[in-house]
């Protein structure tokens, strides 16, 4: 039975850690190439999970709702980028902190126009409802099951165009000397827009799979956004290695901790007492885990800038 | 013979594959000036950041004043004695003249977790401040603010600055970089003024003001030092003159 | 033109008391502990350079003080308020300690995650009202002093705290602390070659804003009489933030406009009866326009446009 629950939790765990690999692997691309603070990143993971929700219930067909709200994420995504964010490379880093919160206010409120402030109802594929059994007698949703397939088949997509295509060489290369991409004479303009609807696509991706096991509503892209930022910190800015490997701990770490933290302080303190510091405790713990990890390595585990 | 006032032993820094500094041994005597030439790439600015301590050596040790600064870092290095320019000019732009030297003054004037009296009418650190402005020739912009000095102007306030943390050595880095003709003259003369006075390591390009300034020269090549002497020595050096002036003339 | 503004804001009891007008106390009282968090914020935003997207926190620290403190039957106001003085400070030198040896977006990221940590711990305990929050049954109690239920009482005592916190920002950031700080936020580079050590005195100036922001949520409280996780949303984080960049960064001045512009326009759009209903309802959409457009096309703030030298540096 104990084994049986901490399996379930080891797959949840990897399944939130892939949902915030896929969200801060754009974004730490965008901190790490365009130095630029996005807030604004959370608001295309909310986009991207209304799109799909809504082509899903328009058409009645999932894979054409994926694909259109995939594509419809991009096409905001590059619309932000040409719009708002193009201007704020130059600037420091406290307009950009205040413009892309800009942003977030009106896509917030813009979708509740088009949708209403309360959340909507995302339904999962019939073909992707119910359970498996896997070893142990354990029984897992197949709809979880299948968001840890694509977020490491994206893992290991990103790592080809990362580590093996002429793209990924000038984003590697991006991220750790910007002044030397311009000097090769790149269109860095070109680069930028291409990363970030890459980034864009990649959040909306997140959110459009996040809609039928969370809640769809206005906002809900922030309180991811945090966590994400708890990520990118942890695994150095600019780098895909450490967003990975951080995005995989925090999950973890956060899944177990709010799962197992409550009946391990039990052992120790009185239950009444555990009953309320652990699920303190637990919701402090990967803010926490930042701390433990800066106090070490200020750069983060993957450091990607040299000195 | 005395100590040197500030010597490296063996001094490397790499980065990847290049080596930056290759074993450096460098002497500088107290009360000299000694200039440090290379052609660009030549590792110049990565020996002198390691002086100053923004850069920590791979291996080596650097001693100033009978004492291993290997380790400290740069506002410590500047406690002993240490003062730098540098390359690119680098004051407080948005403070007057005055300001940026009063700063200065104030680093080496006890601990600054003072709250209260208005540090702009302080005499302690104003006149001072303003006693060096004087000798550099700025006192009448005084009350300029920074960015508005002219370039040759901006210069000469970074060598107060750095005269003002009444420094036992004098990193210059590139002192007349990007100066007129005329500009470059009055900076030359000006620190000639100050030779004897202070010990200077001057890093520089231009052969006028190596050539009109050093007691001692020493060449930096892909990392080495090549040759170390007089002037004249220097000038007769056929190493020398292959690797670097011949070159330039 | 600060003192202008003073003597305005002195007058405003009375004129509001003639024309029977007690809301407008409330509100420029809410201005008022909101200018006085922004002035704590200018302090390392404006004149340290150091963007912290989590000084929310302190607001929330200095009210739950108050607020745990009343709850468990402690309502005296000078204990009250010297706890939520105090603990935002110790937890401003822990998160400063962390955070302030960074720069750049990690030491934005660092404050603000930090700041929802505390959030969500405000949210977890069940005892102070979790998600909800809970009521401050008395205000805080200063016996033969003062009596904050008095409204005008109340609002001139915040009015002092404001004066009094405008003047010692001004004597700091002109004193050797502050042009330490200043240059540090000028030129880092420079500052260390003259032989300043940034670190202690970013770290001191980050505790003492924090411990300013303290006293301003311990008034918040106060104020509304109520208090919950929301005072430490991060979304409160960036409307100081946005206070002290409309008003004008690194002036004397500019918090208090900025708190003020901020508030009352985000007044005007939520309830004012000019505007038709679809800007009413939807007016976070709207102030998030105008956000944009400020950042991107009035970056000196409204103190850039009044008369008179109000830069400090």
């Amino acid at each position: 039975m104990n084994l049986v629950l901490f399996l379930e939790q080891t797959l949840n765990g990897l399944q939130l850690g892939v949902m915030l690999f896929l969200m801060a692997a754009g974004l730490t691309l965008v901190f790490g190439i365009m130095n630029l603070v996005n807030l604004a990143h959370g608001s295309l993971y909310m986009v991207g999970a209304y799109l799909a929700t809504y082509f899903y219930q328009a058409t009645g067909s999932f894979a054409l709702g994926v694909l259109l709200g995939l594509s419809g994420t991009l096409v905001v995504g590059i619309v932000v980028e040409l719009v708002a964010l193009r201007t704020l490379y130059e600037r420091d880093h406290l307009d950009q902190v205040l413009a892309t919160f800009g942003l977030i206010l009106f896509f917030n409120e813009l979708i509740a126009i088009l949708w209403g402030r309360s959340a909507i109802f995302a339904t999962m594929p019939p073909e992707l409802s119910g359970h498996v059994e896997l070893i142990g007698g354990l029984r897992y949703p197949l709809y979880r099951l299948a968001i840890i397939v694509v977020g490491l088949a994206v893992a290991c997509l990103l790592w080809y165009v990362v580590g093996r295509t002429r793209l990924g060489m000038l984003i590697r290369a991006g991220a750790s000397n910007r002044t030397m991409v311009a000097a090769l004479g790149v269109n860095i303009r070109l680069l930028y827009t291409v990363v970030f609807g890459f980034g864009a696509a990649l959040a909306g991706l997140a959110g459009l799979m996040a809609g039928p096991i969370h809640v769809v509503q206005p906002g809900m892209g922030e309180l991811v956004l945090i966590d994400v930022f708890v990520v990118i910190v942890i695994g150095g800015i600019g780098s895909i290695r450490g967003a990975f490997a951080a995005a995989l701990i925090v999950g973890m770490v956060d899944t177990m901790g709010r799962a197992f933290l409550k009946p391990m302080l039990a052992l120790v303190i009185s239950p009444v007492a555990a009953d309320t510091a652990g699920p303190a405790l637990a919701s402090m713990l990967i803010y926490l885990l930042m701390a433990a990890v800066l106090a070490v390595r200020p750069e983060g585990l993957f450091p990607s800038r040299g000195s | 013979m005395t100590e040197p006032l500030l010597e490296t032993r063996g001094l490397r820094k790499t980065f990847g594959a290049l080596r930056a500094t290759d074993h450096v041994d460098f002497d500088v005597r107290a009360g000299e000036t000694h200039a440090v030439i290379g052609p660009n790439g030549a590792g110049k600015t990565t020996f002198i950041k390691q002086l100053s301590g923004e850069l920590r050596p791979d291996s080596g040790r650097v001693r100033f004043a009978g004492e291993d600064i290997t380790t400290l870092s740069v506002p410590r290095r500047s406690h002993k004695g240490l003062a730098r320019s540098f390359q690119i000019t680098s004051i407080y732009r948005d403070f007057s003249a005055l300001d940026n030297v009063a700063l200065a003054v104030q680093a080496h004037a006890g601990h600054s977790f003072r709250f209260w009296r208005k540090a702009r009418e302080d005499a302690a650190l104003r006149e001072p401040a303003r006693a060096i402005l004087d000798k550099v020739g700025l006192v009448a912009r005084a009350d300029v603010i920074a960015a508005n000095l002219a370039h040759g102007e901006q210069r000469q306030l970074e060598i107060a600055m750095a005269l003002a943390t009444q420094p036992r050595l004098l990193l210059l880095d590139e002192p007349v970089a990007g100066m007129g003709t005329d500009e470059s003259q009055r900076m030359i003369e000006f620190l000639a003024g100050l030779k004897g006075d202070k010990t200077i390591v001057l890093v520089e390009h231009d052969m006028d003001a190596v050539f009109s300034l050093a007691d001692r020269i020493s060449v930096l090549v892909y990392g080495r030092i090549i040759a170390t002497g007089t002037p004249a020595e220097i000038r007769a050096n056929a190493g020398v003159r292959a690797a670097y002036l011949g070159e330039d003339a | 033109m600060l003192v202008a503004i003073m003597l305005l804001l002195a007058a405003v009891p009375p004129i509001a008391a003639l024309f029977a007008q007690p809301f407008y106390l409330d509100l420029l009282r809410r201005v008022m502990i909101f200018a006085i968090a922004a002035v704590s914020l200018n302090l390392i935003l404006g004149y340290g350079g150091m963007v912290s997207f989590g000084h929310a926190a302190y607001l929330g620290i200095g009210a739950y003080a108050v607020g745990v403190l009343a709850y468990h039957g402690i309502d005296n106001g000078w204990l009250q308020w010297a706890v939520a003085i105090g603990a935002s400070a110790l937890v401003a030198a822990a998160i400063g300690s962390i955070s302030v040896r960074t720069s750049g977006i990690y030491f934005i990221m660092i404050t603000l995650a930090f700041t929802q940590m505390l959030y969500y711990l405000g949210i977890s305990i069940e005892e102070y009202g979790g998600d909800d929050g809970m009521r401050l049954g008395v205000r805080s109690q200063f016996t033969g002093l003062i009596d904050l239920n008095d409204p005008t009482a109340f609002y001139y005592l915040v009015f002092a705290i404001l004066v009094l916190f405008l003047y010692l920002t001004h004597r700091l950031v002109n004193s050797r602390f502050g042009l330490v700080l200043q240059a540090v936020r000028s030129n880092e580079a420079r500052t260390r070659a003259i032989g300043f050590s940034p670190y202690p005195y970013r770290l001191a100036a980050f505790v003492i804003s924090g411990a300013m922001c303290g006293l301003a949520g311990a008034l918040l409280v106060n104020q509304t009489a109520y208090l919950t996780p929301e005072f430490m949303n991060w979304t409160r984080s960036g409307e100081l933030m946005f206070m002290v960049i409309l008003g004008g960064i690194a002036t004397t001045a500019g918090p208090l406009l900025g708190a003020a512009a901020l508030l009352l326009l985000e007044d005007v759009l939520q309830g004012s009866s000019l505007l038709p209903k679809w800007v009413n309802d939807h007016w976070q959409l709207y102030l998030g326009v105008i956000l944009i457009l400020v950042v991107l096309f009035a970056r000196r703030g409204l103190a850039g446009l009044l008369p008179g030298r109000e830069r400090n540096d």
